[in-house]
């Protein structure tokens, strides 16, 4: 499609988060002339997410200090935003989307942002509890503020022990709660990290006098008008006055299921962020998209993706070639700690730990597989995560025994001299 | 308040005004075009990065330690590079100018 016929034409994106908003503007800057409408449930101006956990969370500020755009912006890039409002179903043959109301929106493109929720476990009495919280909204977290203020005694239960769950732990410690992760698995982090890096996150929370208890499967809840208490299945159990849910998320797949199209572990596109209908792209959490340099498909939950994918569909839709080819890359901030990660380590078979000038607290993990380096976890350490994303991109061997040298500063030549003997 | 000139990739020259918050929101909010801020201004993400005039380089001082490393991920670094979203705006920084990076 040459630019020339985009005018009168209209993109309608479901979603109008990182991935959502980011491909209309994106769309806009390419060239694209026609209406552009965004729809989202959300009632709130689209707003960053990450911080949401982390430094929104122990502010005082609403939700308007954290914007990912101006409302001003919208109306002068033309693009019509849609708050509060849901969308029932789409129709592929018609080419329009339904919305709660019943009213019909005709679209000649359509982008599927529609992002995930968190899962809430199928754990006893918890459904009908109050003062439980999932994280993913900024009305979660005004609930979550407001509960913490509310409370006198601000005992906290965090079930889950990912990034969502040490992050807000991490945040509520500060607000002045006493805090207590539990994790089912042996250890945190599990699905995503080296035990060295669980390790390592177990001790700074308790540090910070946070308790992480793993091997804790949580089956009941019960109320009282007093508190509330978690059980475990190996009999123990905790007093909490709120609790919070840091289990993962679903992917919002439905509508599209419901609309035929390809589902694996999430919404299948190819490498333009294309479904299998044309006229319809998916970007961002919802998608499971190929990745050329693991050479797999994947998903992902991340801001790097949302923004990137989001820049591919653009340019695909107004005709330019392109491809999403990325390493992926992500970061984390827990108390004084700033964790930034790039590629993925699944699959990785050795874990070399850097530790500078002696320093327990400037760290970074090398995830290889055989010579390929597959990943880089670096703890106050962006000189580490910046040359890992280096040597990931161009496919360098690295000389380990150089890595593993601590005493010697970390320099990309020195990183990949040829190994002798 | 502060005054605050951007020149872009394609050399469009844009002067802002802004009161408070950081230079990246500043640029964000007004569509500068190079500057996206994606980690939303916790110096993540390297997507902010400009040259800053080299007069004007008294007035904002020069990168901390981990902005610098986060400077390297591109090619394009120079002594007078910042990563705009450490650069908060004041009257101190009144009148500086920008260039977006490529």
């Amino acid at each position: 499609m040459s630019i020339s016929l985009i005018k009168n034409k209209t993109c309608i994106v479901i979603g109008a988060s990182h991935a959502g908003v980011n491909f209309a503007f994106s769309l806009r800057r390419e060239g694209w002339e026609g209406d552009i409408i965004l729809y989202d449930a959300d009632p709130f101006l689209p707003y960053h997410r990450p911080p949401l956990s982390k430094a929104y969370l122990t502010s005082e500020d609403g939700i308007d200090k954290n914007l990912l755009k101006s409302e001003e912006s919208y109306a002068k890039e033309g693009i019509t935003l849609n708050l509060g409002v849901y969308v029932k179903s789409m129709d592929r043959k018609l080419k329009h989307i339904i919305l709660g109301d019943g009213s019909i929106q005709s679209y000649d493109k359509l982008i599927i942002a529609t992002g995930a929720r968190p899962i809430m476990p199928s754990i006893q009495g918890l459904a009908n509890s109050n003062n439980v919280f999932p994280l993913r909204t900024a009305t979660d977290v005004s609930n979550i503020r407001s509960a913490v203020k509310n409370s006198a005694n601000k005992e906290v239960v965090v079930i889950g022990g990912g990034y969502i769950g040490l992050e807000t732990a991490a945040s509520l410690k500060k607000l002045g709660a006493k805090v207590t992760v539990l994790e089912r698995e042996e250890r945190i982090l599990a699905r995503v990290t080296a035990p060295e890096m669980s390790t390592f996150f177990q001790n700074l929370h308790l540090e910070n006098g946070v308790d992480i208890l793993t091997s804790k499967n949580v089956i009941a809840l019960e109320s009282n008008n007093e508190a509330k208490i978690v059980r475990c299945d190996d009999g123990t159990s905790y007093r909490a006055d709120l609790i919070i849910i840091g289990v993962g998320i679903f992917v919002n797949k439905e509508l599209a299921a419901a609309a035929g199209l390809d589902i694996e572990n999430g919404i299948k596109v190819d490498e333009t962020a294309k479904t299998n209908d044309e006229d319809i792209y998916a970007i961002g959490d919802c998608t499971f998209h190929y990745n050329p340099h693991y050479d797999r498909y994947i998903r992902l939950e991340s801001v790097q993706n949302a923004v990137d994918q989001a820049k591919v569909a653009a340019t695909s839709i107004c005709g330019k070639e392109t491809q999403y080819d990325t390493v992926p890359w992500f970061w984390s901030d827990q108390y004084d700690v700033k964790l930034q990660m790039v590629g993925l380590s699944q699959g990785y078979d050795q874990v070399i730990v850097r530790r500078e000038n002696n320093d327990n607290k400037c760290l970074s993990f090398w995830y290889f597989k055989g010579e390929i380096l597959l990943a880089v976890d670096a703890v106050n350490n962006a000189k580490a995560y910046v040359y890992g994303t280096k040597l990931i991109k161009r496919g360098e061997i690295i000389n380990k025994e150089n890595l593993m040298d601590c005493e010697e500063d970390l320099k990309i030549a020195h990183l990949i001299s040829p190994i002798i003997g | 308040m502060a005054k605050i000139t951007f020149i872009t990739s394609d050399n469009e020259t844009i002067t802002l005004e802004g009161t408070s918050g950081s230079v990246m929101a500043l640029a964000v909010d007004n569509g500068i075009k190079g500057i996206d801020g994606d980690c939303g201004g916790v110096c993540s993400c390297a997507t902010c990065h400009v040259h800053v005039a080299a007069e004007d380089m008294d007035k904002t001082g020069s990168a901390s330690e981990i902005e610098a490393d986060m400077l390297e991920l591109d090619d394009n670094v120079d002594e007078f590079s910042r990563l705009c979203c450490q650069l908060e705006i004041s009257d101190s920084i009144d009148g500086i100018v920008l260039k977006v990076a490529k």
